[in-house]
């Protein structure tokens, strides 16, 4: 097991900080998109994009590179921030979201946008494209990795099942499932509306190694992203409990922050919080 | 449209109980009243379309009148075969609303657009396709859809598209509608394109040119009369829509005019050119980068007045 120093931690914890800034600020100049499952995803984000995935921002097309899929797409915010930040494309950049002729479009789009490795937003698809890649990888003994981020509503769809029963049919090892557990969907708590309850046992009986954490603590994650790399033979669902608008209390578990964005004054009222 | 449907259908439900009003995740705050008053009418499926379509087609077939309701890409493609084998092979009483047609979800990017639709539901048999132009339309189409026992799509847009039509208007199946009259070139339209239609007609008449402006909600059945008419009467005819040229309107109005052996100085499918919505941005902007401008419509109305008088 990689060792993960309180060093490493404090890094991604302050990654994960400005990420949120950036998807509070980008999203208050676009005036539209999608807020609280951009936060709720960023300290996850944050781990993959500065400690787990093996990326080269000036070789975005390497072969060998990690593969990052955004099955929930609507959370595009949050992954042009962890791009931006990880330098595959200027951060002034950030503030053309839904902008005129913007690569930065609504829902993330691979065609437009180096580092985009699939053109998401409609919600199932994103797994079923990772279980591809990491097929591929199998059949060329690539050592590269896949690492697919769901939402939890988005478990509704069927084909998500599909993806998850190939991708245990063929030992995919080498591909990480990670469900965003924010408890919330558009039009309320998921227990509510059509619940995909109990996610970790479902997980467990379609084949999966699976892993319950809190998805907001650093360490929990990397030591999470650690344990799949040790899996072999099946693929790893880590299932991260987070709350929904996470960073900013007056967004935090409300399910109208989904698809809402902050005025100037809440822009200025979320980064005091966020610091 | 998106509000006149949801009007339309809470006034249905509130005339009979066998209608419902289902939706796929996408129900919050539009949906409140409906859920508040008739609360055992209302289904979410949460998200899982293909489910809420099949279950539509169960729904039905006990005697359930079924509106199923998302955004009009996976309504109509992520549930297209559940639509062919249930809804219309199986002939059940289900009606498909999909909102956000054509590129109305601009800002959304591509994955949101729905520039098939029209297409993939025209070659189900059975399928009746209605595509309102405005609110009024939507909400007649919405009630009409309700009486007559079979499938239906209704491709709905957004929000805040202009009136076209007096508060008594009704819709008909088949049956397409003059909007304004001409005899020297015949603009035929679906859905809220037609505003950027009758403005480049307005613009026309400046340069003494009448076109003749056909609203055509009815795609599937579509009104061979009113084309075959204005085959004979303008002898030229461009349609306009916010969906692929192949399958689309376009293609129905030349399917009428070949098949009645229309003979047609020229003819323009205005739309796609077979490929996806290019651009990215407001509605308007995102129209006029694919050709669909009233700009662009009046620059191909002279190109076609001009090279051939
Ligand atoms: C196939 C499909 N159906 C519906 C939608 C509309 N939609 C966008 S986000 C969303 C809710 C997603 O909830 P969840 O997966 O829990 O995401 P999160 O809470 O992380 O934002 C829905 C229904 C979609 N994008 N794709
Ligand atoms: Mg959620």
């Amino acid at each position: 097991m990689r060792e993960i120093s309180d060093s490493t931690v404090e890094i991604v914890t302050e990654k994960a900080r400005v990420i949120r800034r950036d998807i509070i600020e980008m999203l208050g100049k676009a005036g539209s998109g999608h807020t609280g499952g951009s936060l709720s995803a960023a300290d996850i984000m944050a781990c993959l994009y500065f400690w787990e995935l093996n990326l080269d921002p000036l070789k975005p097309d390497w072969d060998g590179r990690d593969r990052f899929v955004l099955s929930k797409g609507h959370a595009a915010p949050v992954l042009y921030a962890s791009l931006a930040e990880r330098g595959f494309f200027p951060r002034e950049q950030l503030g053309t979201l839904r902008k005129l002729g913007s690569p930065l479009q609504g829902h993330p789009d691979r065609k437009k946008l180096a580092g985009v490795e699939a053109s998401t937003g409609s919600l199932g698809q994103g797994i079923s494209w990772a279980v591809g890649m990491g097929l591929a990888g199998k059949i060329d003994a690539a050592p590269y990795r896949v690492y697919a981020l769901l939402g939890d509503g988005e478990l509704e769809e069927g084909m998500v099942w599909e993806a998850v029963m190939a991708a245990a049919h063929y030992r995919l090892d080498n591909l990480v499932i990670i469900v965003d557990n924010n408890g919330l969907q558009i039009d309320g708590p998921i227990k509510k509306v059509m619940s995909p309850e109990p996610i970790a046992d479902k997980f467990r009986a379609f084949g999966c190694e699976t892993i319950a954490i809190d998805g907001h603590d650093p360490r929990a994650i990397m030591d999470a992203l650690s344990c799949a790399r040790q899996v072999s033979g099946k693929p790893t669902a880590i299932i991260a409990a987070t709350v929904k608008g996470k960073g900013c209390s007056f967004m935090e578990d409300r399910p109208e922050w989904h698809g809402v964005t902050p005025n100037t004054d809440e822009v200025q009222r979320a980064l005091a919080e966020l610091g | 449209m998106r509000n006149a449907y949801i009007k339309a259908i809470y006034d249905l439900a509130k005339e009979d109980k066998n209608i419902l009003a289902l939706v796929a995740d996408n129900g919050a705050i539009v949906f409140d009243q409906f859920r508040c008053d008739y609360p055992e009418q209302f289904i979410n499926f949460g998200i899982s379309e293909a489910n809420m379509v099949s279950a539509a087609a169960g729904l039905a077939n006990c005697g359930k009148i079924p509106f199923a309701y998302t955004i009009a890409g996976f309504i109509t493609m992520r549930a297209f075969e559940q639509v062919r084998n249930d809804v219309c092979l199986q002939k059940q009483n289900v009606k498909l609303v999909g909102v956000g047609a054509g590129m109305r979800y601009s800002a959304q990017g591509p994955t949101h657009h729905a520039t098939e639709d029209i297409a993939i539901m025209r070659v189900l048999p059975s399928m009746n396709i209605i595509v309102p132009a405005s609110p009024r339309e939507a909400y007649a189409a919405t009630r009409w859809a309700a009486q007559i026992n079979g499938p239906v799509y209704i491709r709905l847009e957004a929000t805040n598209e202009p009136e076209i039509y007096e508060e008594d208007y009704e819709f008909q199946l088949g049956k397409g509608v003059i909007l304004k009259d001409g005899g020297d070139i015949t603009l035929v339209a679906a859905g809220s394109i037609i505003h950027d239609v009758l403005t480049a007609a307005n613009k026309l008449m400046e340069k003494g040119i009448h076109a003749r402006v056909i609203n055509m909600p009815s795609i599937k059945p579509i009104d061979k009369d009113i084309i075959i008419e204005a085959a004979q009467e303008t002898g030229k005819i461009i349609t306009i829509e916010e969906h692929n040229v192949i399958g689309g309107l376009g293609s129905t109005v030349a399917e009428v005019l070949l098949e009645n052996r229309c003979s047609v100085i020229a003819f323009k499918p205005m739309g796609l050119q077979d490929c996806f919505g290019k651009g990215y941005g407001s509605h308007a902007y995102i129209k006029t980068k694919n050709g669909l401008s009233p700009e662009q419509i009046i620059e191909n109305c002279l190109k076609m007045i001009g090279t051939l008088y």
